[in-house]
C-alpha cells in the first residue's frame, strides 16, 4: 500500500488538527506542502483531482480523498481505533465533540488566514481588532467548557478530539495578542498538550514547508 | 432512561437548530421546543446559564446538555440508529460528514447574525457583502462536492447528516437574493428534500415561534 498523503500547509491550523490525528494513531504519511497564497501551488494538478475545491488539508488515504479536517479525523478514529480519540461513555462523547466543534465551527472560520487578511486590507488593523474580538469570545464560552469538563485533558483525563483542536487556536490566539491569563484552564491544558512529542512532530515550526526551513 | 421528554432550546430561523430539528424529526424523537429569543439580551442571559456559549441549538437530554449542531446529531445517531443518518461505507460516512463541516464550519459561522451586525457598523452595507461573497464561495464548493458524492440526495441515494446542511443553507442564500442558478446539484437536491415530511415539519415557518422578530 503507497504512503497515505496529506496535503498541508504549515500555518493550516485545519492541516495542523491532521497532523496530530496522524501521529497520534501512528501513521506515517507524505507529507505534500500547498503555499495557501500561491495561485500556482493551489493549481497543482494532483492536488485538483483530489480536492477540486482546493482546500487543506486533504489526505488521500486507502484509495480515498478526504476533506474537512474533522471529517477526516472522525474517519482516522473509525479506520484505526487505537488510540481511541472518543471516550466509551456516551456524555464524554458529546462534550469533546461539542468542544472541537466550537473551536472547528464557532472561533475558527472567524480567524482564518485569508479574513484576517481580507478585514486588514479593508482597513490596517480591523483585521487584529476582529480576530482578537472572535477568539476572545470564543474562549470565553471554551473556558467554561473546560472548567466543567476537563481532567488532565479537555474532557476528562484521556486525550480526545477536543484536544486535538486545541494547539492550533491558542497558537493564532498568541498571534492575535489575546491576553491569556484570562484563560487558565485552557492555558494548562494546552501546555501539557505542548510536551507531548506526537504533538510538537505536528506543530507548524516543525513542518517541511515552514518558512525557516526554506 | 428518563421518563421526561428532552428539550431543545431553538430559534426558528436558526440554520443550526434547523439541522437538528432535522434530525429529531427523521429519528421520530418527540421534544419539548423552548424559544430562545435570540434578538434579546435577557433571554441570551438564560441560556448562557445552561450553555456558556449562549447559543442555540442546546439539546439537554438525561440531565446532560450538549451543544453544537453536528455534536447533537451525532449523539442522536448514536442512541437512536434507526433511520440512519451516516451510511455504514466508511468513504460515504466521510464525505457525509465533510459536506456537513462545510457547511457548518465553512460558510454558515460567516454570515451569523454577530457577525453581520459587527460588520455593518464598521461600513454600512458591508455585513451583506461580506456575507454574500463566503455564501457564493461556499456553495460553489458544495457543487463540486456534490456533483462527486450525491446520488438522490448530496452522499449516495439515502438521507444523510449532508442533507441536513442544504435546507437553511439555501434558504439563507435566498434571503441574500443570490443566484443560484449555477448551483443546479444544490437546487435539484434542496428541491428533493423539501417533500420530506420531516424537513417540512423542521422548516422556520413550522415552529412554534415562528415570525418572531420577523
Amino acid at each position: 500500500m503507497a504512503k497515505p498523503i496529506l496535503y498541508s500547509y504549515w500555518r493550516s491550523s485545519c492541516a495542523w488538527r491532521v497532523r496530530i490525528a496522524l501521529a497520534l494513531k501512528n501513521i506515517d504519511y507524505e507529507y505534500r506542502p500547498i503555499d495557501l497564497f500561491s495561485e500556482e501551488s493551489k493549481n497543482n494538478a494532483e492536488f485538483v483531482k483530489h480536492n477540486p475545491a482546493k482546500k487543506v488539508p486533504t489526505l488521500v488515504i486507502n484509495g480515498l480523498s478526504l476533506t474537512e479536517s474533522l471529517a477526516i479525523i472522525e474517519y482516522l478514529d473509525e479506520a484505526y481505533p487505537d488510540p481511541p480519540f472518543l471516550p466509551k461513555e456516551l456524555d464524554k462523547r458529546s462534550y469533546s465533540r461539542a468542544i472541537a466543534l466550537h473551536i472547528v465551527a464557532s472561533i475558527q472560520p472567524l480567524q482564518a488566514i485569508n479574513i484576517h487578511k481580507m478585514l486588514n486590507e479593508k482597513e490596517p488593523g480591523y483585521g487584529d481588532f476582529w480576530c482578537n474580538h472572535f477568539v476572545n469570545k470564543g474562549f470565553l464560552a471554551l473556558e467554561e467548557l473546560l472548567k466543567k469538563h476537563s481532567g488532565k485533558y479537555c474532557v476528562g483525563d484521556q486525550l480526545t478530539i477536543a484536544d486535538i483542536n486545541l494547539p492550533s487556536i491558542i497558537y493564532n490566539a498568541k498571534i492575535y495578542k489575546v491576553d491569556m491569563s484570562k484563560y487558565p484552564t485552557i492555558t494548562r491544558i494546552n501546555e501539557i498538550l505542548a510536551e507531548d512529542f506526537r504533538f510538537k512532530l505536528a506543530h507548524p515550526d516543525n513542518q517541511p514547508d515552514a518558512p525557516n526551513k526554506n | 432512561m428518563s421518563n421526561q421528554k428532552p428539550v431543545l432550546y431553538s430559534y426558528w430561523r436558526s440554520s443550526c437548530s434547523w439541522r437538528v430539528r432535522i434530525a429529531l424529526a427523521l429519528k421520530n424523537v418527540d421534544y419539548e421546543y423552548k424559544t430562545v429569543d435570540l434578538l434579546s439580551e435577557e433571554a441570551k442571559s438564560k441560556l448562557k446559564e445552561i450553555n456558556p456559549a449562549a447559543k442555540v441549538p442546546t439539546f439537554v437530554v438525561d440531565g446532560q446538555v450538549i451543544t453544537e449542531s453536528l455534536a447533537i446529531i451525532e449523539y442522536l445517531e448514536e442512541t437512536h440508529p434507526d433511520v440512519p443518518l451516516l451510511p455504514k461505507d466508511p468513504i460515504k460516512r466521510a464525505h457525509a460528514r465533510a459536506i456537513s463541516l462545510l457547511v457548518a464550519s465553512g460558510i454558515q459561522p460567516l454570515h451569523n447574525l454577530k457577525v453581520l451586525q459587527l460588520l455593518n457598523k464598521k461600513e454600512a452595507g458591508f455585513g451583506g457583502q461580506f456575507a454574500k461573497q463566503f455564501v457564493v464561495e461556499g456553495l460553489t464548493a458544495l457543487e463540486i462536492l456534490l456533483k462527486q458524492h450525491s446520488g438522490k440526495y448530496a452522499v449516495g441515494d439515502d438521507v444523510t447528516i449532508a442533507d441536513l446542511s442544504i435546507p437553511p443553507l439555501i434558504y439563507s442564500a435566498n434571503r441574500f437574493n443570490l443566484d443560484l442558478s449555477p448551483y443546479p446539484t444544490v437546487n435539484r437536491i434542496n428541491e428533493t428534500l423539501a417533500d420530506i415530511p420531516a424537513f417540512i415539519a423542521a422548516h422556520p415557518d413550522n415552529q412554534p415561534d415562528t415570525g418572531l422578530n420577523a
